[in-house]
C-alpha cells in the first residue's frame, strides 16, 4: 500500500468516530454509546440528538461507565464506552480487566484524546501509560488508528468484532494517509512506504510524521520502510519479523511512554526472532512539560526531522 | 417453593458449602453462611433462570459481587441444576471451573466476573439499562457485602441507577456487619444504611436476612416501586448457623479444623431436622 500524495487539509479523528458511530446505529439498534460527561470531547453531540435514549451518560464516574458497559453487554448491547483515555484507562483499569476483558464482554473502549493531545493541561491529562496499562491484559486488543480513513474503519470493524476492544483516538490534526477504499484488518501493519535500509514502524498521530521522515532519508539516499502498526494487540509478528530480516534497523514512533508500548511490544518481538538494531522514540519516562502534543512530540525527538536523525544514527549500528 | 421448602435447601446449602470449604481447605464460609438464605430464595422464589438456556436473553440476571463467597453460589447452581452436583467436589482443585469467585465465560449461570469489590452493582445498572431500552421485563438483582459498600464505585452506581429510574433493579446488601479484618463498625462504618440509599433515591427495605418470610416478601413484585430501584438491606449473621462462627471476625475466610467441621455439620443437621 501506497501513502496517499502529501495532504494539507487535517482531520479530527473524533469526526470520523462519531460520524461512523451516528450512521452505524441507524442499522444497529444495539449500537449505545456510554460516556462520563464527556458528550462535547467524545463529539457524541450527533448521537445523543439522533438517538438521546441510547446514550448513556453516568457523569463524572469511570468506573460505574465502563461496569455499566459490561453490563449493557450482557443485555445483548454493543456498547462504545467513550472517555478520556488518561481517565478511562487509569481510573476503570480494573473495571477493564475484571468487567471486560476477563469476563469477555462485548464492549469498545474509546479512549479520546490520548497520548499528549491535552499537552498544556500537563501530565495528569496525558494518556500515555494506556498501551502498557491495557496491553497487559489478556482477551482485549488495542487499536491506534493513524488517520480520519482508518479511525471509521477500525470503529466499523470495533462494531462487528465480537469482544472486547480498546480504540485509541486523538483529538490532534492529522492529514489523510490511507485511500478512502481501505479496510481495517486486526492484527495487520499495513506497509504505508517501501524500503530496504531501516524500518519506521508508528501509529497513531506519529505515522504521518514517520512517513515525513521516510522522505527526508530518500532525499539524502537511504531507504526507510514505514510501517502504520495500529494494531498494538494483536500484533502483526510476521511484519516486525520481515521488517527486521530485510532492513536491519527499526525505528519506534509513538505517543507513549517508551515503556510497555508500541516500542516495547515490537522490541520482544525482534528480540526472539531476528535481533537487530532499534531505537524507540516515545515518551522517555519522564513527566512532560507544558506545551501542545505537537511541541511535546518535536521536544522528545519525534520531528520528522528528529525520525530521521534517529534512523541516519541507528543505521551506524548495522552490522 | 414455599419457604418452608426454601429452609429446607439452605440448610442443604449451607451444609454442602461448609463440607466444600473443609474438603477444599480453602474457602469464605462465614461470609457464605450469611448470604446463603438470600441465595436460596432468590434462586428457587424468584429469578427466571433455566439451565438448560442459560443465556435466554429474557432470563433475570444475577450477579453475586461479592465474589469471594463463590462456592455458595456454586453449591446453588449445582442444586438448580446448572452443574452436575458431583462437581462441587472439584472447588479450587487445578483447572476447576469452580475458581475461588465466580467465572462467567466457565461456569454457566454466571453473569460476570466479580472477585474485585465494587464491581457488581455498576454491572447491574448497565444490564437494568439494557432491559429497559428493549422494553423487556427482565430484572437485576445484585448481592453485595456490607464492608464492600466502602468501595466509591458502588456509589457511583447507586447514583446512576437513581438518575435512570432503573425500578428493574433490586440491590440487597448482605449486612453480617463484619469484614475481613475487623467489624464494620471498627473499620468504615457506613451503617445506617438505608437513610444514606433512600437519600440518593432508592426505595430500602430492612429485612432479617436469615428469616426466609421477610426475604421472600422483600422480593415479591408488590414490594416495588415505579421509577425507584430498590435496595433491601439484610441484616445477617457472618456464619450463620454455626454457633463458634456466627457473628465472629475470625471465619471471614478460615478453615475448621476436623473437630470444628463435626461440630459445626452437627449443629447444620439438626437445625435441618
Amino acid at each position: 500500500m501506497t501513502a496517499l500524495a502529501k495532504e494539507t487539509k487535517l482531520y479530527d479523528c473524533r469526526d470520523a468516530f462519531s460520524a461512523t458511530l451516528v450512521a452505524m446505529a441507524a442499522n444497529n439498534q444495539a449500537i449505545v454509546a456510554v460516556c462520563n460527561d464527556s458528550v462535547g470531547s467524545s463529539k457524541l453531540d450527533g448521537f445523543r440528538d439522533a438517538y438521546p435514549e441510547r446514550l448513556v451518560n453516568v457523569g463524572i464516574a469511570e468506573q460505574t461507565m465502563v461496569g455499566v458497559g459490561a453490563g449493557l453487554a450482557n443485555g445483548g448491547k454493543i456498547p462504545f464506552v467513550c472517555g478520556a483515555a488518561c481517565f478511562l484507562t487509569g481510573r476503570a483499569l480494573e473495571q477493564i480487566k475484571a468487567d471486560v476483558a476477563y469476563s469477555d464482554t462485548n464492549v469498545k473502549l474509546v479512549g479520546i484524546s490520548s497520548g499528549m493531545a491535552y499537552g498544556n493541561l500537563g501530565p495528569t491529562h496525558h494518556s500515555t501509560e494506556d498501551f502498557a496499562w491495557v496491553r497487559a491484559i489478556p482477551n482485549i486488543a488495542i487499536v491506534a488508528p493513524c488517520d480520519n480513513i482508518e479511525t471509521a474503519a477500525a470503529v466499523a470493524f470495533a462494531a462487528d468484532y465480537d469482544g472486547p476492544i480498546f480504540l485509541r483516538l486523538s483529538r490532534t490534526g492529522v492529514p489523510q494517509l490511507l485511500p478512502d477504499d481501505f479496510e481495517f484488518a486486526l492484527g495487520k501493519a499495513n506497509t504505508i512506504r517501501e524500503g530496504s535500509d531501516v524500518t519506521l514502524i508508528a501509529n497513531g498521530i506519529l505515522t504521518h510524521r514517520a512517513l515525513a521522515a521516510a522522505e527526508s532519508l530518500e532525499a539524502q539516499g537511504v531507504k526507510a520502510r514505514v510501517l502504520n502498526m495500529s494494531s498494538i494487540k494483536p500484533i502483526d509478528e510476521a511484519a516486525i519479523t520481515r521488517a527486521a530480516e530485510e532492513t536491519g534497523a527499526i525505528v519506534t514512533c509513538e505517543e507513549h511512554s517508551i515503556f510497555g508500548g508500541l516500542g516495547s511490544a515490537i522490541a520482544e518481538i525482534v528480540t526472539e526472532t531476528c535481533p537487530v538494531p532499534m531505537k524507540r522514540l516515545g515518551v522517555p519516562g519522564v513527566f512532560p512539560p507544558t506545551g501542545s502534543a505537537e511541541f511535546l512530540l518535536d521536544e522528545f525527538g519525534m520531528s520528522p526531522q528528529g525520525i530521521a536523525d534517529t534512523a541516519l544514527e541507528l543505521l551506524k549500528r548495522k552490522a | 417453593m414455599d419457604t418452608r421448602d426454601l429452609r429446607v435447601m439452605a440448610n442443604r446449602i449451607r451444609r454442602r458449602d461448609l463440607r466444600a470449604v473443609f474438603e477444599a481447605g480453602a474457602g469464605h464460609v462465614g461470609g457464605e453462611m450469611s448470604v446463603i438464605d438470600i441465595l436460596t430464595a432468590l434462586y428457587f422464589h424468584v429469578l427466571h433462570v433455566d439451565p438448560d438456556k442459560p443465556l435466554d436473553p429474557q432470563r433475570d440476571r444475577f450477579i453475586l459481587s461479592k465474589g469471594h463467597t463463590a462456592c455458595a453460589l456454586y453449591v446453588t447452581l449445582a442444586e438448580k441444576g446448572f452443574l452436575p452436583k458431583e462437581e462441587i467436589e472439584t472447588f479450587l482443585q487445578p483447572h476447576s471451573r469452580l475458581n475461588g469467585h465466580p467465572n462467567r465465560t466457565k461456569l454457566p449461570g454466571v453473569e460476570t466476573n466479580t472477585g474485585p469489590l465494587g464491581h457488581g452493582l455498576p454491572v447491574g445498572v448497565g444490564m437494568a439499562i439494557a432491559a429497559k431500552l428493549d422494553g423487556a421485563t427482565w430484572r437485576t438483582y445484585v448481592v453485595t457485602g456490607d464492608g464492600e459498600m466502602q468501595e466509591g464505585s458502588n456509589w457511583e452506581a447507586i447514583a446512576s441507577a437513581a438518575h435512570y429510574k432503573l425500578d428493574n433493579l433490586t440491590l440487597i446488601i448482605d449486612h453480617n456487619r463484619l469484614q475481613q479484618g475487623a467489624r464494620l463498625a471498627e473499620t468504615n462504618n457506613l451503617a445506617p444504611f438505608a437513610p444514606k440509599l433512600a437519600a440518593f433515591g432508592w426505595d430500602v427495605l430492612e429485612i432479617d436476612g436469615h428469616n426466609m418470610d421477610e426475604i421472600v416478601d422483600a422480593l415479591s413484585p408488590d414490594r416495588r416501586n415505579a421509577g425507584k430501584p430498590l435496595a433491601i438491606v439484610a441484616h445477617t449473621n457472618k456464619g450463620h448457623g454455626i454457633s463458634f462462627m456466627s457473628d465472629n471476625v475470625a471465619w471471614h475466610h478460615k478453615v475448621p479444623s476436623e473437630d470444628q467441621y463435626k461440630q459445626a455439620m452437627a449443629e447444620l443437621e439438626e437445625a435441618a431436622l
